[in-house]
């Protein structure tokens, strides 16, 4: 099974029964498995007229307390952001998936980190986070689709799962759990008809005076504090007696590991620290994995932007240099490795 | 002592926002006759756009979801595809609906969304104060049109009814408007007609409102009434423009 | 121990197929293994190319850039692939749609017609499990049993001729 198709199942395994998407490559053979099973799960499928009316499909499910989810790769998900500050604002979980390409504009289709600033940092309009898991196995992609949609269920927070094109279209040997019920009660705020049992809910994001507003961003932000302390998440490989930390997330993570192998043998301590959280981001993790290394190495499939975040969560207090290919290029465990080798020779 | 006219129950008991002659009122009233007529106030999830009725949700006793701007059609066919057998309908004003919207719009409808659209159609952007709306007819002086609406710049405006009863999908396409008694009456019965196209699972159903802005049109009630039934409905002429269910159609 | 494969041709050769094949051998011997077709517009008529890692070890980057055994299918992907190959590791190629010869000598070099052969045998379009047969001899990657077993695994039992076809190529290949 294709990354994208694994995702799809283990969605309609996690009771996920209502998709809407779009199509755009390199995600597509998401909708398309969804196209054929969710009809015979007895879900929703349906492609929406564009990314912005498929984001908007999923507000409305899901503001009845649906699981509902959207997916797409970075030029979609651009289009997305309204609906997904929407999402946030009226605080109703949801999972939207990138599939992430190359970028900006148009950019390519190859696979690509570049939105991990959008992801983190600004995926609409307005003060607010998304829960971000970035995956970097199939077997990853599927794991964490529940994950992702218990964990926004319970925070009541909008989740995405930052994948790559990379992770999208390859296969590996995957195990789909059985199907899992969601425990999460969501009758307190779903709007899904009164049945004249209660007062009527109301799904809004718009509060004119200030106070209210502050008020309940504050409430928000004292949620994300909580998920902060709780939820983050992160791989530490061989990172005990590390010289040289790597730090990367998803498909350059693989990459990554490859060289820190490669390094080992050449007698370097290389050490491997990988997010499985983006947002929020695990500085505790990171600073256990970085206690003994003299340097770090960040490594992206962008222009670097991770990198922002490793800097802040060791204060800068050791060197972060950078190592990454963009537009679409997926680094090689080679050329990383050289990497590794030129630091180590400064130590 | 006898009752003779009362607030339905499903429309709330609270301060109205609107403006002074503002006609917003008479429709929220009209859809709340039916809802409770149908007793369907406990199984009818509203979805609310964005512009004057953005606060429409503090009026409806109904569950009501409010949508970005123009989404309105995609949140509710949201709502609808995972309730289907729930009441869905959204209350959007020109704007939202045939502006920002007109892609959700027009897409739902050709999906055959199982829905309700009331539209107000009033020839402006009220919420924003006063700028020209894709309805703004030609001629109108609006803040963005000081000179008047000027077709070779602005454009023509679009006429919905017209547009959407040429889908498959729409059940109802139908022009009313609420200068009158007699037409306020037809425009409940349309907005019935809407409902019950609904529960039969018809398609999608269009009742445009034409409606009033007495604030930014910067004439008084009384005038604005007389705006809307010397210049709106001969551009805008009332009357039903698909009706699969029967009866007659212009 | 890692292997790792590109196979690399036309769209419609069945370059991905022939890939999925080795990847589902791997599954059925118990190997770790990741999969990577291209994609995109490349696909449509130009060239596709797909990597196929075969390990003891998880598999870091499934993106083969030096293979342990390059399958080339046209001269387009013998040009650009040929000099990628590590020292040591072993190319396939159709002989009957690529003309050039290898002047390497650190690798081997194996050549096989195999369109024509599949031309000839009523085999078309089995040019790819042809040259697969000829890997299985070669290399010993994986047995005969193994890859009978991938086949009826990957192709549905309800085209059962095409089964019956690719056990046919693979033979072929590993014949010649």
């Amino acid at each position: 099974m294709k990354g994208n198709e694994a995702l799809a199942e283990a969605a309609i395994r996690a009771q996920c029964r209502c998709f809407f998407g779009y199509p755009i490559t390199p995600q597509t053979e998401l909708s398309a498995y969804m196209a054929k099973r969710m009809p015979k799960a007895g879900g929703v499928f349906l492609q929406a007229e564009s990314e912005i009316a498929a984001i908007n499909m999923v507000l409305g499910a899901a503001s009845t307390g649906a699981r509902a989810m959207t997916s797409s790769s970075s030029p979609g998900i651009s289009l997305k952001s309204e609906g997904i500050s929407y999402l946030a604002a009226c605080d109703v979980p949801a999972l939207i998936v990138n599939v992430q390409r190359g970028g900006p504009g148009l950019g390519g289709i190859q696979p690509s980190q570049a939105d991990y600033w959008q992801a983190t940092r600004a995926l609409g309009h307005g003060d607010f986070h998304v829960l971000v898991f970035a995956p970097a196995s199939v077997q990853e992609m599927v794991d964490m689709v529940s994950r992702a949609f218990d964990t926004a269920e319970k925070y009541r927070i909008p989740a995405m799962l930052l994948a790559d094109g990379l992770l999208g279209q390859m296969m590996e040997p995957v195990t789909i759990p059985e199907p899992s019920e969601s425990k999460c009660d969501k009758s307190s705020w779903a709007a899904n008809g009164h049945q004249f049992k209660r007062e009527h809910h109301i799904i809004n994001s718009l509060y004119l005076q200030p106070d209210d507003l502050e008020k309940l961003v504050l409430e928000r932000f004292e949620r994300y504090e909580l998920v902060k302390a709780n939820e983050t998440d992160a791989e530490l490989y061989l990172t005990d007696d590390c010289d040289i930390l790597l730090c990367a997330y998803g498909a350059s993570a693989r990459v990554a590991k490859t060289a820190v192998n490669s390094a080992r043998k050449l007698g370097i301590k290389a050490g491997l620290f990988r997010p499985k959280t983006l947002w929020p981001f695990p500085v505790k993790e990171l600073n256990k994995a970085a206690e003994s290394a003299k340097v770090l190495l960040d490594v992206e499939m962008s222009m670097g932007q991770m990198i922002d975040d490793v800097r802040l969560a060791i204060n800068c207090s050791k060197p972060v240099y950078f190592y990454g290919r963009t537009g679409g290029a997926v680094p090689v465990p080679a050329d990383v490795l050289e990497e590794i080798k030129r630091l180590g020779g400064e130590l | 002592m006898a009752v003779v006219f009362e607030r339905p129950k499903s429309l709330l008991d609270v301060p109205t926002h609107y403006c002074p002659g503002c006609t917003h009122g008479i429709v929220h009233r009209l859809i709340c006759e039916v809802i409770d007529e149908m007793n369907i106030e406990g199984d009818t999830i509203g979805v609310v756009p964005v512009g004057c009725s953005v606060m429409a949700y503090d009026y409806f006793g109904c569950d009501v979801i409010e949508a970005p701007h123009g989404r309105a059609p995609a949140v509710a066919t949201g709502v609808k595809r995972a309730n289907p057998e729930k009441f869905v309908f959204t209350y959007q004003g020109d704007g939202d609906l045939a502006a920002i919207g007109t892609c959700e719009t027009v897409h739902s409808a050709a999906r055959g969304e199982n829905l309700v659209i009331v539209f107000i159609n009033n020839t402006i952007y009220g919420m924003t104060g006063g700028q020209m709306a894709p309805t703004s007819i030609p001629g109108q002086i609006t803040q963005t049109t000081p000179y008047g609406r000027d077709v070779k710049t602005a454009g023509y405006p679009i006429k919905m009814c017209e547009m959407l009863s040429t889908l498959e999908g729409v059940a109802l396409a139908q022009r009313v408007s609420v200068d009158s008694v007699p037409h306020i009456r037809e425009a409940k019965k349309a907005i019935r007609k809407a409902f019950e196209n609904e529960k039969e699972k018809r398609g999608l159903s269009i009742i445009e409102v034409l409606s009033t802005c007495p604030t930014n049109w910067g004439l008084t009630p009384l005038e604005s009434i007389k705006r809307l039934q010397d210049e709106m409905i001969p551009y805008y002429p009332l009357g039903v423009y698909k009706d699969i269910a029967g009866e007659g159609t212009k | 121990m890692t292997t790792e494969i590109l196979l690399a041709g036309f769209g419609g050769q069945g370059v991905l197929f022939a890939g999925k094949i080795l990847a589902y051998c791997a599954l059925i011997d118990g190997k770790e293994l990741s999969w990577l077709p291209s994609y995109g517009p490349e696909m449509r008529g130009g060239t596709a190319n797909c990597s196929v890692c075969v390990s003891d070890e998880p598999i870091g980057s499934p993106v083969v850039t030096f293979p342990d055994i390059l399958v080339v299918m046209n001269q387009p992907s013998y040009d650009k692939f040929i000099n990628a190959v590590k020292s040591g590791g072993s190319v396939f190629i159709d002989s009957s749609l690529v003309e050039s010869e290898c002047d390497r000598n650190d690798i081997s070099c194996h050549y096989l017609p195999s369109t024509t052969l599949a031309n000839e045998n009523e085999l078309r379009g089995g040019s790819n499990m042809i040259l697969l047969g000829k890997i299985i001899k070669e290399t010993k990657i994986f047995t005969l049993e193994t890859v009978k077993k991938a086949i009826e695994k990957v192709v549905p039992p309800a085209k059962e001729q095409l089964i019956k076809n690719n056990f046919k190529a693979i033979e072929l290949g590993m014949s010649v």
